[in-house]
Order: C-alpha cells, then sequence, then structure tokens
C-alpha cells in the first residue's frame, strides 16, 4: 500500500500547531484577567505571560521539527 | 519609534521589490510540471557555498544564476585544499585538486567522488553573513561605548535608542534573575542577546542568510549556555539534583534521573526553540511569497497578478509580526539563559 507520509507530517504540525494555539491562547487569558484585577503590576504579569507563552511554544515547536523532519 | 518606522518602510519597500524576483522556476521546455515551492524554499533556507542572489532567463531562454562566490575550505586526508567555489560552475563541474575530485551533491553539499570524508571548514554564506553582522554589532555598540563615555548625561543618537536597550538586558533580564554575582555573566549574555536580535533581523532582508535558523548556529549557541551553567555550578545545584531537598526517599529513584536529564534538556530546548521560531518565519514569509509563483502555474499570469497585492500584504504583515519574533526570541534566550545561570550560582538561604 503506497503511503505518502508528507501528508501524516502535515496533521501532525497542524495538531501541535492547535496545542500551542490552546495554550497560548490560556496563557494570555489568564494574564489579560490578572492584570485587569491589578493594573499596578501589570509589567510584571507581562514578562512572566511572554516567558510561559515562549516555553509553550518551544514544546509546540518540537512537533515541528518533527513533522519538518519527515 | 522613528527607527523602528523607517524599517518598516524599508522592509515593506524591499518585500514589494522581492515580489518581482526571478524565483522563477516554471520552465518553459516542459509544461506539465506543476511548480513545486519547496525546492526554492529550502535552498532561501539552508547554508551554500554561494551566496545566490536571483536567477535570469536571457533570450534564448538558458538560466544565468546571479550569485557571489565564497571560498571553499576543504580538509582530506592531511591535506588542506582552498579554492572559491565558483569552480563548481553552481553544480554542473567538479573540482581536481591532486588525486581528490570534489562535486556538490544535491543538498549542496561537498563530497569527495571516491567516498573519502571531507573535513569542509569553508566561508559559506552563513559564516559571511556572521561575520557581517559581528561586524556590525562592534560598529553600533562600539559608537554607543564611546558616546557614553563622552557624553556625561544626556545621551544622543545611536546612543539613545541602544543604551536603553543594554540597560533593559542588564537589569530586568540578567540582574533579576542571577542576582549578585551577576557582572560576571554579562559580557557572554549581553552578547548572546545582541548576536542574536541581529542575526533574527538582518535574516529578514530579502537575499540575505537565515543564520539563527541554522541549527547549527543555535546548537552551538545552546551548548556555550550549558558549558556556562556547568562551570559555575556550585554545590547547592548540584545538590538540588542529586538531593533534591524536601522530596521522600522513594521517589529519588524517580527524581534524580529526570534532574539528570533535565540538565541536558533545558539546553536542548534552548537550541530548538530559536531554530524552530525564525526558521518557521523564513518559511511562512517564502510560502506566501511562493503563492504567487503557485497562482502563475494554475491561473496563468493574470492570475498571479492578481494575487500579488494579496500576497505582498500577507508578506507584509508576517515580517512585521516576524520583527517581534526576533525581539521575542533573543530576549527569550538570553532570559532562559540567565535563569539557568541563575539556579547554578543560587546561594544557599
Amino acid at each position: 500500500m503506497e503511503m505518502d507520509f508528507g501528508a501524516f507530517a502535515a496533521i501532525g504540525a497542524g495538531l501541535s500547531a492547535i496545542g500551542a494555539g490552546i495554550g497560548i491562547g490560556m496563557i494570555g487569558g489568564k494574564a489579560l484577567e490578572a492584570m485587569a484585577r491589578q493594573p499596578e503590576h501589570s509589567g510584571m504579569i507581562q514578562t512572566n505571560m511572554f516567558i510561559t507563552a515562549a516555553l509553550v511554544e518551544g514544546v509546540a515547536l518540537f512537533g515541528v521539527v518533527v513533522a519538518l523532519l519527515k | 519609534m522613528l527607527v523602528l518606522k523607517t524599517k518598516a518602510v524599508f522592509i515593506f519597500i524591499m518585500i514589494s521589490l522581492a515580489s518581482f524576483a526571478s524565483e522563477n522556476q516554471s520552465n518553459t521546455e516542459e509544461e506539465k510540471k506543476a511548480y513545486d515551492p519547496v525546492p526554492g524554499v529550502m535552498e532561501h533556507i539552508a547554508d551554500a557555498h554561494e551566496w545566490h542572489f536571483l536567477d535570469y532567463k536571457d533570450k534564448a531562454g538558458h538560466n544565468h544564476p546571479v550569485s557571489i562566490p565564497l571560498p571553499v575550505i576543504l580538509y582530506t586526508n592531511g591535506h588542506l585544499d582552498f579554492f572559491m567555489s565558483s569552480a563548481f560552475n553552481h553544480g554542473h563541474s567538479t573540482v581536481k585538486k591532486g588525486d581528490r575530485l570534489y562535486g556538490l551533491d544535491e543538498h549542496g553539499h561537498i563530497v569527495e567522488k571516491s567516498g573519502i570524508s571531507v573535513v569542509d571548514f569553508s566561508i559559506t554564506k552563513n559564516v559571511t553573513s556572521m561575520i557581517l553582522s559581528v561586524i556590525i554589532l562592534f560598529i553600533l555598540l562600539r559608537i554607543t561605548a564611546k558616546a557614553y563615555r563622552k557624553n556625561n548625561g544626556v545621551p544622543k543618537g545611536l546612543q539613545s535608542f541602544l543604551e536603553p536597550l543594554i540597560l533593559f538586558v542588564k537589569d530586568d533580564i540578567i540582574k533579576q534573575n542571577i542576582g549578585k554575582k551577576y557582572t560576571k555573566y554579562l559580557p557572554f549574555l549581553l552578547t548572546v542577546f545582541f548576536f542574536i536580535l541581529i542575526n533574527n533581523l538582518m535574516g529578514l532582508i530579502p537575499g540575505s542568510a537565515n543564520v539563527t535558523g541554522n541549527i547549527a548556529v543555535t546548537l552551538v549557541l545552546s551548548v556555550i549556555t550549558f558549558v556556562v551553567t556547568t562551570i559555575s555550578g556550585n554545590k547547592n545545584y548540584w545538590g538540588h539534583i542529586f538531593r533534591p531537598p524536601g522530596v521522600p526517599v522513594i521517589l529519588l529513584p524517580i527524581m534524580i534521573p529526570i534532574e539528570f536529564l533535565g540538565i541536558f534538556t533545558k539546553p536542548f530546548a534552548l537550541m530548538i526553540r530559536l531554530f524552530a521560531n525564525i526558521s518557521a518565519g523564513h518559511i511562512i514569509i517564502l510560502s506566501l511569497i511562493s503563492l504567487i509563483f503557485i497562482a502563475q502555474d494554475s491561473l496563468g499570469n493574470g492570475g498571479a497578478w492578481g494575487v500579488a497585492p494579496v500576497s505582498v500584504l500577507f508578506v507584509l504583515f508576517i515580517s512585521l509580526i516576524e520583527i517581534l519574533v526576533a525581539f521575542l526570541q533573543a530576549y527569550i534566550f538570553t532570559l532562559l539563559s540567565a535563569v539557568f545561570i541563575g539556579m547554578a550560582v543560587v546561594e544557599e538561604h
């Protein structure tokens, strides 16, 4: 059975993009909520939001790299 | 702000001009083969032994590539060979030095025809781009340093743009995460930040080399971070890894391998994060421009002209995001390196 594994790689990359989207969306949402409750700490919350978003995106990009390898 | 606006206008102009660049792979001989964007995209992402700018077709239909040849330095079996990559004639010829015959394989790597291993020290596109970015970085920061020494007080010009950035990195990233001994790590972390930033930004210019999107470059950066973290690890650091405090003894067989693996996965994640973010950005931009040629293939020239404004607009939008990503990735790499070093030098509380 002849299978084109490029299609599976694309689906895999898409799934990891969903994961990244959900994760970073939740982080952003919670950060905005926290900034709305305590505007004086906006700077610290924003910094931590970027850090966490980069970590989550790093994990999602593992998936993208594996998909690229295929 | 003015510099950012000028950069945005400049990038808009360059991107609009780039959409006219002949990435013209639709050959007139075989009309049946559909345009495949992948080789073109991969060619722009990968390293090469010549700096290829464009191809143009003359009236007879022959393809003429326009590129700057770069030096090739090879070490085989005790012989050091040096020649310009123009000898390869864009992959059509092989080069004979003594009894060694060199050629380019389909990935652009240099192979010796009888299979002996070749150690490649060539000045490739990425190396040239790194040298260029180091020169630019040195000039910019030297101007800032000299201006800092001269203007007691009010900064002006380039200094007023770079000095707040340097102070931001120093205070908010390095000092906050490392603590008291931060001055020891200032040169390394500031260099890492500006090196990644300049190379990320330069990679967005059409026709440039993809330096930080090359996994070898990010590998070296993260290995250096790993070495610095490991060397500066004090007793607390190793104690936390091999005897995590407050952990019941029964969990230690699980915790110790996990913590030990964590020493390696953290720099590994640094490497993958920077590589994938920058490469993915470049691939997106290149694919959006390839849309024009795909449209030309299926809808004809009219379709291509129609798709072009949409494509260029998307490319502009993505490029602006990529500028943000350039800063963000440099910030994140430096921040996480500072956090790891900070964890290594933390004092007993």
